[in-house]
């Protein structure tokens, strides 16, 4: 038992030391969640309050009425419109944008504007950038369009410029070597190599469009965003049920048609 | 001497016609839908005036209204976003753990925990506000709610992912001790999926700052009001002071969470 003996309890390491910088964060944490809500007046009370009106809402909502069709399929055809339409052109000029803003072969004057113009369209959420195309386009269809092209070219662009960076230089240094031009470089020796992972990008921004195309209707750029504000503000829960389901079916068929596209194209 | 009569084909016949066929029902899709969107031209080619008149209506920024009322507000969207994103995990861890099936074995699980991510991530956060809008009344509680909701299809999604990826080896010898399933999760699982964890909380984060941001359009608190409500008015500089505020503020955001994220990983 000798050898036993010389480990003492009290030189014996807990394998689970308390990590007194993790505990000091719990309690910066503990102490802003009560900060904070004491300095924004959430109380209980309210939202117990609230919940009673969450029961009353609920019943409202169910059934969901279904007999303003024509309206509910108007607005989903125009919101499909809006997605397709600004997703071809957003994924097209985010092909060019991407290529601009890849380091690997454009010099430095060209990608630093571009990546700064890139940025920009990212910073502002679609909401935003509706308002100021409602303004300046009127309302309806064509400000969702417009806006949701931006939204497309800030997240597109930017993974397509982070893709081409990614190749390989040598099939671009062995296209080059048979004296190809510009033009067929890219086609023949950066598409080749990125064009799987584009299609990835392209199908996931169709599916995050036609999100957003149902959104921003909201402050009146054209959708079913629209009809579902409307809806709301006249207290017709049960159609804006009836809008909710349709917007998540048509999410869920999206996905599902964007999963097999993805499917053809790997 | 045999001559070589076979020609080398990237693709097989079926996979050319089926990629064919998904560029012919795009090509239809997007004629179909030009043709039958109700756009005003006269509206598009106008838009390069109207916008023009949009910037010198905000030109100059009125700076003095920031400490007025930006200032505050701003301050409001940043404590949405950030409770929030706390309020999201009491759903989204459950809902992830469910969702991994290296730590609950059920199809029956994984199900009903898919179903719910699916369905938060299907709604958009704005229309999350308006139905808390409707069921706490116009402010703050209702942008937190609208932001954790919005964002538990997302957190719980990919913290699931990363549940799933982990070496389940310690896992098991843990297991082998008797120790609880507690002790599992805390000492197995935890300290494999903590640098996963954090990034996309702080990635979520992020994001909540942007959308919380416009969550005011419907009235759930934040700056978004200030916007409303100077829109409302035909104060353009203030709109553009609000929207200075939020560009600086998303900004800087960006730097603190990539700051944060090199230190973690």
């Amino acid at each position: 038992m000798a050898g036993l003996e010389s480990t003492d309890a009290q030189y014996r390491q807990n394998p689970f030391k308390r990590n007194w910088l993790v505990t000091g964060s719990w309690l910066v944490l503990a102490g802003y969640l009560v900060f904070s809500f004491n300095a924004m007046g959430l109380t209980w009370d309210r939202f117990i309050h609230g919940l009673g009106i969450a029961d009353q809402l609920m019943a409202r909502m169910f059934p969901p009425n279904f007999s303003r069709w024509e309206l509910l399929l108007s607005g989903l055809a125009e919101s499909m419109e809006i997605a397709i339409i600004a997703s071809v052109v957003g994924i097209f000029l985010s092909l060019f944008f991407g290529l601009f803003a890849a380091r690997n072969l454009m010099p430095n004057w060209v990608t630093v504007p571009m990546r700064g113009f890139i940025a920009l369209c990212r910073t502002f959420h679609p909401v935003i950038i509706a308002i100021l195309f409602v303004k300046s386009v009127g309302f309806g269809a064509l400000a969702g369009i417009l806006t949701l092209i931006v939204a497309s070219i800030g997240f597109i662009a930017k993974l397509f410029a982070e893709a081409i960076e990614e190749i390989s230089l040598k099939q671009v240094e062995a296209i080059r070597a048979t004296g190809a031009g510009f033009v067929s470089l890219i086609l023949f020796s950066v598409m080749p190599q990125v064009f799987s992972r584009f299609i990835g990008f392209s199908t996931y921004q169709l599916d995050s469009n036609l999100r957003n195309s149902t959104m921003v209707g909201i402050v009146g750029a054209g959708g079913l965003g629209g009809t579902l504000f409307s809806a709301f503000q006249r207290f017709d829960y049960d159609f804006v049920a009836a809008i909710l389901m349709s917007i998540i079916a048509l999410i869920m068929l999206g996905e599902a048609l964007s999963n097999v596209v993805r499917r053809i194209f790997n | 001497m045999n001559t070589v009569n076979y020609h080398w084909q990237r693709f097989t016949l079926t996979q050319k016609l089926s990629r064919y066929a998904v560029y012919l029902v795009l090509v239809m899709a997007l004629v179909l839908s030009i043709q039958t969107v109700e756009v005003i031209p006269e509206f598009f080619f106008d838009a390069p005036e109207q916008m023009a008149d949009l910037f010198t209506r905000m030109w100059p920024i009125d700076f003095a209204y920031y400490p007025i009322s930006v200032h505050g507000a701003m301050i409001e969207t940043l404590n949405i976003a950030t409770l929030g994103t706390l309020l999201t995990l009491i759903f989204a861890v459950p809902l992830a753990l469910m969702n991994a099936n290296n730590v609950v074995a059920s199809a029956w699980s994984q199900w009903i925990a898919r179903f719910f991510l699916v369905s938060s991530r299907s709604v958009n956060s704005l229309v999350w506000a308006l139905l808390f809008v409707a069921i706490f009344g116009p402010g703050i509680i209702a942008g937190v709610l609208a932001i954790a909701f919005r964002s538990v299809g997302f957190v719980g999604k990919l913290l699931g992912e990363a549940i799933e990826n982990i070496n389940m080896g310690p896992v098991e010898a843990i297991q082998a001790t008797g120790a609880p399933w507690l002790s599992v999760l805390m000492k197995g699982y935890w300290p494999q999926v903590m640098p996963a964890f954090f990034s996309i909380i702080l990635f979520r984060w992020d994001i909540n700052v942007r959308e919380s941001a416009v969550l005011g359009l419907v009235g759930a608190g934040g700056i978004g009001v200030v916007i409303n409500d100077a829109m409302n008015l035909f104060e353009w500089q203030r709109v553009s002071i609000a929207l200075l505020a939020i560009f600086v503020v998303v900004i800087l955001a960006e730097i603190v969470v990539v700051n944060i994220r090199k230190r973690l990983i």
